[in-house]
């Protein structure tokens, strides 16, 4: 039963950092100068992992859909499966994890160098807050950029799909593009890109806490990463499902 | 007294320094050195006991006077500490603009003036990966007296260099306390930069203070680990 309040105190520990993050984003100083170079690293060198991962993905998913529905004789309802599982779950889910991975084990693995090179401490001793000057701005640039980072990989996926539809079918662009949107709603839209800012904020704080508490010197750093990829990965799955019952919830039409 | 979980790292450690007046802290490794600097700095708290600086004891302060208190310290850690995403002028610059009230102009000045007391006047462009051990250190150094302290901490700071780059941060050091007047207590290894730099020396044995004095006094100490350390 040790590793059930083992497990209890994490939780406890990780929900406590992330709620000192909410209310440090209230409290001045406002760090923009730190925003916008995390902005810079999470978002901008991010931005062709997504492009090219979403892109593959589309492609390949059109191959595996266009095999299923041959059967059905419903090959023209590519393009419509296409966007809505894109835009409603496949996008969010792998751009999340994909973050979860890059900007995760960054995060953690710097906090934690920082940390084991008296980084921080040289911070304290300077009179300036050191969790609001890394964590805050870090874990604010996760939410802001994901949910935009998610938007790319959407649409990169909708290229991917249309050009191996386009391979096999010759479809116009117009034609797919028409298909596409056709099914698709604000809610199945606007939503599930918006939870992604979730998503951020579970990456952000859970990798930031890693790298900012970790005590074991430079063994502590590759830890720290791998610890960041790890529980970002399973929380954000996790918050995927509690998530859509909410939009679920809120938006009666979009459950499938 | 400061114990982490359930070893007992200081025990009741006493010592007074003046201003102007350089304490060299000796002792083996593990006995509590680096963090009696940290206490000082208030980077961490003690357990039981009080922590004066400049007639105010730091323990328990509240965020604003801490603050205040902390810009009449400088802080040299034992491996610069530099930060690895800035250069070397956006290092010392940081500190100035965040404490202080003064232009960009005078910002520059400050920092060119600082940066060529320590023989890097030619270096602020530069990362600290691109620096030597010896640079890393004189560029800490001047990070630390950027804001002027009165008093100077310095863990270490000839660890891992030559003897004659040792001697030269030791020079810097005694600069700082003849030149400004700045108040030193330095943790070293190095007896022979302690000899050149200490008005006092504080031996540190298992978490007590086992010798204080000049460095003659100490030499004639009843502890022998504190005679062994400081003769050798």
């Amino acid at each position: 039963m040790r590793w059930l309040t083992r497990l209890f105190e994490f939780v406890g520990k990780v929900g406590l950092f992330g709620l000192r993050v909410l209310v440090d984003l209230l409290r001045p100083p406002f760090e923009f100068a730190q925003l916008s170079r995390q902005l810079a690293e999470v978002g901008n060198k991010s931005l062709a992992l997504v492009v090219v991962s979403g892109f593959a993905l589309g492609a390949v998913m059109t191959l595996h859909t266009r095999s299923t529905l041959v059967t059905f004789g419903a090959t023209a309802m590519i393009p419509a499966v296409q966007a809505v599982s894109f835009f409603v779950e496949i996008g969010p889910l792998v751009a999340g994890l994909l973050l979860a991975g890059r900007v995760g084990s960054g995060i953690g693995a710097v906090l934690a160098n920082m940390r084991a090179s008296e980084q921080i401490d040289a911070i304290e001793s300077l009179s300036i807050d050191s969790f609001k000057f890394l964590v805050v701005p870090r874990v604010l640039a996760c939410v802001i950029a994901l949910p935009f980072l998610t938007l790319f990989m959407d649409f990169a996926g909708l290229l991917g799909g249309f050009l191996s539809e386009e391979l096999s079918s010759h479809i116009a662009p117009a034609l797919y593009l028409n298909r596409a949107f056709d099914y698709l709603q604000w809610a199945n839209f606007v939503a599930p890109t918006l939870k992604t800012a979730v998503f951020g904020f579970i990456i952000g704080s859970v990798s930031a806490y890693f790298g900012y508490t970790t005590d074991k010197g430079a063994k502590g750093v590759g830890e720290a990463a791998t610890n960041s990829v790890v529980v970002s990965s399973l929380l954000i799955i996790v918050a995927d499902v509690l998530l859509i019952k909410c939009i679920f919830f809120l938006f009666p039409d979009t459950a499938i | 007294m400061k114990s982490f979980g359930a070893k007992r790292v200081l025990n009741d450690v006493s010592f007074q320094l003046g201003q102007g007046q350089a304490l060299c802290l000796l002792g083996r490794s593990g006995t509590g050195k680096s963090v009696t600097l940290k206490l000082i700095m208030a980077l961490m708290r003690p357990d039981s006991g009080e922590v004066w600086v400049d007639q105010e004891n730091v323990v328990g302060l509240g965020e604003h006077k801490l603050s205040l208190m902390r810009k009449k310290l400088g802080y040299l850690f034992q491996d610069a500490a530099l930060f690895d995403s800035l250069t070397l002028y956006e290092n010392l610059a940081l500190p100035l603009s965040r404490l202080t009230t003064k232009s960009k102009d005078e910002i520059d000045d400050v920092i060119r003036r600082v940066l060529s007391d320590v023989g890097l006047g030619a270096d602020g462009a530069k990362y600290p990966s691109a620096l030597s051990g010896g640079m890393k250190k004189r560029a800490g150094l001047a990070r630390a007296l950027v804001l002027e302290p009165k008093i100077l901490l310095a863990d270490e700071p000839s660890s891992g260099l030559d003897r004659i780059t040792a001697a030269e941060i030791d020079e810097l050091l005694m600069r700082c306390k003849t030149e400004r007047g700045t108040a030193l207590i330095i943790v070293t290894h190095d007896v022979h930069g302690a000899r050149r730099v200490a008005d006092r020396v504080a031996v540190l044995d298992k978490g007590n203070l086992v010798a204080f004095g000049s460095v003659n006094e100490v030499s004639q100490s009843e502890n022998a680990v504190a005679r062994r350390l400081i003769t050798e």
